[in-house]
């Protein structure tokens, strides 16, 4: 007879205890990026929807941002170091190819021996990783996990790409996950288009690029249907939800993410994160950022359900239902 | 769907996605130089008219749309 292999007794469910992030100080407006490239603050404005976005310091690493914004959700949730388990940080912009970075934001934060590992679902990577997070504590694996979107995207914009060096910026956001009696994060709907490999990646000098238009295309018109199935898994009805977060990657979509939801249910005073008009596009860190943010501002509130949904490159995406820390 | 079924259709996504009233979508008009939509407009009034209609219009028929008119035509001949 074989030996059976046991799982552990699963927990109910999960909950985001707390929330941080991390801006860099340096401000960069678009009369700032018109002084050396051909653009203007109308064109910036009326295109992607960005006023101004926080270029991160020399010194300041994807691991550095990450801890800055990890230490202040763990205040947020009253949790101390050594009670998480488990880092998982989102980023596409490691510092290193080896080693991850999650392992460097431990050992900053003083987290002792976590389980810890990176994910790069790029645009996307929040969602996948608190997904992540969310299956580690129900299968009893992990306690409780520190969950970090961070990303310094100018380390591999091309500054004289006046197409993608206005979009982006740098920056980190956080969650604390822990166990609930109830679960208060919902089901991921994850998913992929794998016939657009190259619609967003990198070019042979290491500088990012994206196909404008067919993103445009796909962002506008394949996200709403993942949100919508977010809200479903979870048995949550649209008119319920609170605040949308979305991947912060051009007003525009996500203005038009936000009106296909509203026409599908979700009220029309529903409160969108628009963080992008005043931090740019930071890719996996900017809907913790966004988010966090609301909740600075009083626009998101404890106990409101938030409907998040990330996509970006590869292409990929993840969406899942969750209740506002 | 008549055309003119086709061109008020069209007329109230425009609107919707560019803020040009309805009444202003006729089909002699350019959608850049008459109605002032740009290229990211243009996919997303594209993306609208596809679920609307049920027809498909890649981006690079899409370039060939220069007037309302324009698009009413290619919509009635491939719904």
């Amino acid at each position: 007879m074989t030996a059976v292999i046991h799982t552990l007794p699963a927990v109910p469910g999960s909950r985001i205890a707390g929330m941080g992030h991390y801006r860099p100080e340096r401000v960069v407006t678009n009369d700032d990026l018109a002084k050396t490239m051909d653009t203007n603050d109308e064109w910036i404005r009326t295109r992607v929807g960005i006023a101004e976005r926080r270029f991160a310091a020399a010194d300041e690493t994807v691991a550095s941002m990450g801890a800055l914004a990890g230490g202040k959700a763990l205040a947020d949730a009253g949790i101390t170091p050594d009670q998480v388990d488990t880092v998982i940080t989102a980023t596409c912009t490691a510092d290193f190819q080896i080693p991850h970075t999650s392992t460097t934001i431990a050992a900053t934060l003083g987290i002792h021996a976590p389980g810890s590992f990176d994910v790069n679902a790029a645009c996307a990577g929040f969602c996948y990783a608190l997904a992540a997070a969310d299956q580690a504590i129900r299968t009893g694996n992990s306690r409780t996990v520190l969950v970090v979107g961070s990303e310094k995207l100018t380390r591999w914009i091309n500054p004289t790409d006046r197409g993608n060096a206005i979009i982006f910026g740098d920056g980190a956001g956080a969650a604390v996950v822990t166990a609930a009696d109830r679960p208060e994060i919902g089901p991921v709907a994850w998913g992929s288009d794998e016939t657009q490999t190259r619609a967003i990646g990198t070019t042979d000098a290491g500088w990012i690029y994206q196909e404008g238009q067919a993103v445009f295309r796909w962002a506008t018109s394949a996200i709403a249907p993942v949100a919508i199935r977010a809200a479903a898994a979870a048995g949550v009805d649209l008119a319920d939800i609170d605040v949308i977060a979305t991947h912060q990657a051009n007003l525009r979509i996500i203005e038009a993410i936000a009106r296909k939801l509203i026409s599908a249910g979700v009220r029309p005073d529903v409160r969108l994160s628009r963080d992008i008009v005043t931090t740019g596009n930071t890719s996996s860190a900017s809907i913790p950022i966004g988010l966090d943010r609301m909740r600075e501002a009083g626009e998101a509130r404890s106990g409101d359900l938030v409907l998040a949904v990330g996509f970006g490159a590869g292409l990929t995406f993840a969406g899942q239902v969750f209740r506002c820390p | 769907m008549s055309n003119e079924d086709i061109l008020a259709g069209l007329g109230e996504i425009v609107e919707e996605v560019a803020g040009v009233t309805a009444a202003d979508v006729t089909a002699d008009k350019s959608f850049t130089d008459d109605l002032d939509i740009d290229s990211l407009s243009m996919v997303e009034i594209a993306v609208q008219a596809e679920d609307k209609f049920g027809v498909k219009i890649p981006d690079d028929e899409l370039a060939n749309l220069k007037t309302v008119g324009d698009a009413v035509a290619y919509i009635e001949r491939n719904k």
